[in-house]
This record gives structure tokens, sequence and C-alpha cells, in this order.
């Protein structure tokens, strides 16, 4: 579904991806993990145009959106829930969903917001309250529901699991694996906490200094003690 | 007590003309973290075209008409092609480049109306209500000042509140990345936003105008109390737009009724040093601290 061929990006002499080569297909999970500063956050920003790449391509169910504004992204397929959440804390917790819809024409989209309040109850609690009201949980919940509602047949996660209690990262990771069961849809997710993320992850990509270091199964990654010591601290 | 009455209703209605003054600095800031040092001159400007077209037609509301039309364009124009083109730089080079824009519109106008005193017809009578046998210092030019300032604010509020394009322009100003995200297109939001403001501006230099003389510098003043109102406020709220701009022109009104009508100007920086110390993020902000 999503492929990125080796894309190079830089800041200034700092080179973050250097030459990174992934393929993300429909219907799984990839993990992407590495340490802090290997380049993870850099991947998702780049791929999804936040950041310009120096070199490398990346197509989206064979369209090259190398060069797509990021605007254009979500009307592509992709939804990208950035590092920190991406809560609008000024507006409030039905306002933040709504922008998820926003640019479908598609008039189920009352329907579709019903569905998020139902899988997330703790929002359908706060609707009318404002973002900044809500839990660090909350706001993961809130941010995954808001992706959802593009209808997106890419989602991009970067770290979900950060800063959240075990329970909770444990409730959005079985959500998002069901999810991938249930539609076709293609997730590239990005995390520190290697265990948990190849525990529902179908592929494993470690990144190290902006290099993919290894790209396995989910299952053999997490057998292979030598990998795990080196570069995923467990 | 009539005169507490008159110097009420005076505060009152230029309070209204500060509010809208302040919300177009509110507007604006909010989105881009500038302040745009050139509204009045915008508002000023685009009351010459509005003089214009009521000389020519002799018609105040195709005048009105046009003040609204040209701001809107105007501050679009200049958001596109001045600001935005130094907008990735740091801050201060955009306030500087509306500084630009302050004096340069100020001397264009000058150079094209000329710069002398021009009266501007007023849209009602100038003449106060009669209240039993006394008049009271509340003129129907007045309440037309006041009602199109509501008006126009309703009319504000609602864009914002209950329509699409408030919500991504809302959604633009707070969280800029997060917006481009979800597909809206924060470029466009940007400009719209300028174009209001510039709107916003005009009404309340053809507002104020109605009545009086207009001359290149007649906004000077305004940009100063509505700067302070807008400050006062807390500069990113659009109620404490209001309420500064309200409570400015009515404190205003006292310190020249009951004090000494020269220190008006110094009241202003007096009431806006006297919030800021107490309140150092103004009166109300609706940004609340970012977290990550
Ligand atoms: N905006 C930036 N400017 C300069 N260097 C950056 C910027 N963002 C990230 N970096 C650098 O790029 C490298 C990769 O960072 P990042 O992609 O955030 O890694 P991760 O998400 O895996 O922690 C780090 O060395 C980091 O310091
Ligand atoms: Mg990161």
């Amino acid at each position: 579904m999503l492929e990125i061929s080796d894309l190079v990006t830089t800041y200034g002499p700092v080179k973050a991806l250097d030459g990174v080569s992934i393929s993300v297909p429909a219907g799984k999970i990839t993990a992407v993990l590495g340490a802090n500063g290997a380049g993870k956050t850099t991947l998702l920003r780049t791929v999804s145009g936040l950041v310009k790449s120096r070199s490398g391509k990346v197509t989206l169910g064979g369209q090259d959106i190398t060069r797509t504004p990021v605007e254009g992204m979500v009307r592509l397929g992709m939804a990208h829930v950035p590092e920190g959440r991406g809560v609008i804390a000024e507006l409030t917790v039905e306002e933040n969903l709504r922008l998820g819809g926003l640019w479908r024409k598609d008039d189920d989209k009352a329907e579709r917001m019903e569905e998020v309040y139902e899988q997330f109850p703790p929002l359908d609690k706060r609707r009318k309250l404002s973002a900044h009201t809500l839990s660090g949980g909350e706001r993961q919940m809130l941010v995954v529901g808001r992706a959802l509602l593009a209808k997106p047949k890419v989602l991009l996660l970067d770290e979900p699991s950060l800063g959240l209690a075990p329970l909770i990262v444990n409730q959005i990771f079985t959500l998002v694996r069901d999810l991938v069961d249930r539609t076709d849809l293609a997730v590239l997710l990005v995390e520190q906490n290697a265990k948990s993320a190849l525990g529902i992850a179908d592929t494993g990509v470690v990144l190290n200094l902006g290099r993919v270091v290894a790209s396995e199964d989910a299952k053999t990654l997490l057998a292979d003690e030598g990998l795990r010591h080196a570069y995923l601290g467990f | 007590m009539k005169q507490f009455l008159d110097l009420s209703l005076s505060g009152l209605t230029s309070g209204f003309i500060y509010a809208a003054f302040a919300l177009c600095l509110v507007l604006i800031f909010r989105a881009t973290r500038i302040v745009n040092f050139g509204q009045g001159a915008q508002a000023m400007f685009t009351t010459y075209i509005a003089l214009d077209v009521v000389q020519r037609t002799g018609n105040y509301w195709l005048g009105l008409l046009a003040a609204l039309v040209s701001g809107f364009v105007l501050g679009a124009v200049i958001e596109r092609v001045i600001v935005r083109p130094v907008e990735t730089g740091p801050e201060i080079n955009a306030v500087i480049v509306t500084l630009g824009v302050f004096i340069g519109l100020i001397a264009l106008a000058a150079v094209v109306f000329g710069n002398t005193f021009e009266p501007f017809r007023a849209p009602f009578g100038l003449e106060g209500f009669q209240v039993g046998d006394t008049s009271i210092n509340l003129t129907p030019t007045n309440v037309f000042n006041i009602f199109a300032v509501v008006v126009a604010m309703a009319a504000l509020l609602a864009l914002f509140r209950f329509t699409s394009l408030g919500l991504q322009m809302r959604a633009s100003a707070f969280g800029q990345e997060v917006a481009r995200l979800l597909g809206v297109r924060v470029g466009q939001m940007l400009t719209l936003g300028w174009a209001l403001a510039g709107l916003f501006g005009s009404l309340a230099g053809i507002l104020i105008a109605g009545g009086n003389f207009i001359s290149p510098n007649f906004m000077d003043s305004v940009v100063v109390f509505g700067f302070v109102a807008a400050v006062l406020g807390g500069l990113d709220s659009f109620v404490g737009a209001v309420v500064g701009g309200l409570v400015l022109g009515l404190s205003l009104a006292y310190v020249q009724g009951y004090v000494a009508p020269e220190l008006v100007t110094l009241a202003a920086l007096g009431i806006l040093m006297v919030v800021l110390l107490l309140k150092p993020g103004g009166l109300f902000s609706s940004s609340v601290a970012r977290k990550v």
C-alpha cells in the first residue's frame, strides 16, 4: 500500500534518514523501532510531507506522493497522528473529531462520529468539553478516533504509547489490531516501546541512526536476542 | 447623574469602536502571532475609498459597502503579497513589515487624497435623543454605530462557532501543523483571517469617520486605544477584545469628564500598565498552555 524507497532527509549537516526503504502492506501493521534519535519521527514526517526529503520516493497505492503537499495527503488516504498526540487543546472534543472528517463529502459522517464515541466511551462523556481537560489516554483516543474519521488507507502512528499507562496502551493497540484485521488498513507504527509494538505488529523494522538495520517478521525479531540487546534495549 | 449618564453613553459608543478595532488585531494575532500595526492605516485608506464613493454617488450605504469590500481585499492582498514572504523568518520581521505598511499607506493617502481634513457624512442624525426635556449624549448615528459593530461581531462569532470554515480557521490558528495533516488549507485560512480583520477595521474606520473629518492620520489614536483594548483582553481572545474595548471606552470617558481631557491618553497607558501588572496575560486568554 505504502512504499518508501531510499528516502534521505537531512537537517543541515545531520542526516536523519540515510536511505530508508520500507514496505507497508495493506491489512498489516508494520512497526518501526529504534532508540531516541534514530529517525523514526523524521520518517513519518517525511512520508506525510511535513519535512521535504532530499531524495528517494514514496508511493501510496502506486501513486507517487513524494512531492504532494501535506494538505493533500489526507485526501489520498493517509492519516498521520503526530508525536505528542496533536490534540488541538483550544477546541472541544467534538470539534477535534469534526476536523477528522472535514474533507470528506459523504453524508454518513454523523454516524461515523457516533461509532468513534462508542469505541471510546470517555470521549462520549466529554463531547462539549475543551480538549485540554482530557487525560493523556483520552487524548490518544481522540487523535486516533479523529484519524479514523478520515477513512484512511494508511495510518501513521508516532509513539502512541508515550507517557501512557500500560493498560491504556494495551487498549489502544488492541483497537488498532482489531481495525487492521477487520478492514484493509495499512498501519505504520513508530515506537520506542518495542516490546508492546512487536506484540501487535506483523513486521518489525529496526532503525538506527537513520538506517534500516533489520527488517523481520515480528515474531522472529522478538526471538532474536542479539538484535534486541543491540538496538531495542530489552 | 446626567453627566454620569452622558459620559457612560459616549464611553460605550467609543468602547464598541475600540472593541471592533481590537478584534481585528486579535483575529490576526491569534492565527499568526503578528501584531498588525498597519491595521489603522488600512482602515484609513479604505475610508478614503468610501468617501470617494459617497461623493460620487451621494449614497452613504454604497460607501459603506465599498469600505467593507476594499478592506477585505486589502487585508488579503497585504497578507499574500507583503506578509507571507517574510513569515518564515523571525516573527519580528513580519511585525516590522506591518509598520512599513502603516507608514507606506499614510504616505500614499497623503499623495492620492491630499493631506487635508475632509468632512465625512454621517448616516443618521447627530442630534442627541430627547428624554423629557433634556437631550442625552446619544445620537441616532451613535446607535447605528453600536448596532453595526454588534451585528458584525455576531456574524463573526457565528462564522467561528457554527461553520466548517470557522472551525478550520480556528484549527489553523491553534494547531497549524495538525490542521494541515487533517487537510485544512492553512494558507488560505490565514489569508481569510487577514481579509476579515481588514473588513472589521474598515468598518471601525467608516464608523469613526461618520460626522467627523478624516485625514491620513485620523485613525492614529484609535489604533493606540484599540491596541490597548486588545492587550487588556489578552490579545488572543475575542471576548477579551470586546470587554477590553468597552472597559477602556468607559474608563476614558470618565477620565475625560471627571478628571481632565488632557489625561485621556495617559490614562489609557495607566490602565494598561495596571492590568498587565496584576494579570500579565491580560484579562482573558483563550490559549491554554500547550501540553506536549
Ligand atoms: N527539526 C530538527 N532540526 C534538526 N535536527 C533534527 C530535527 N528533528 C530531528 N532532528 C535530529 O534528527 C535525528 C532524528 O530525530 P527523530 O526523527 O526525532 O528521531 P526519533 O523520533 O527516532 O527519536 C536526531 O539526531 C535529531 O536530533
Ligand atoms: Mg520521535
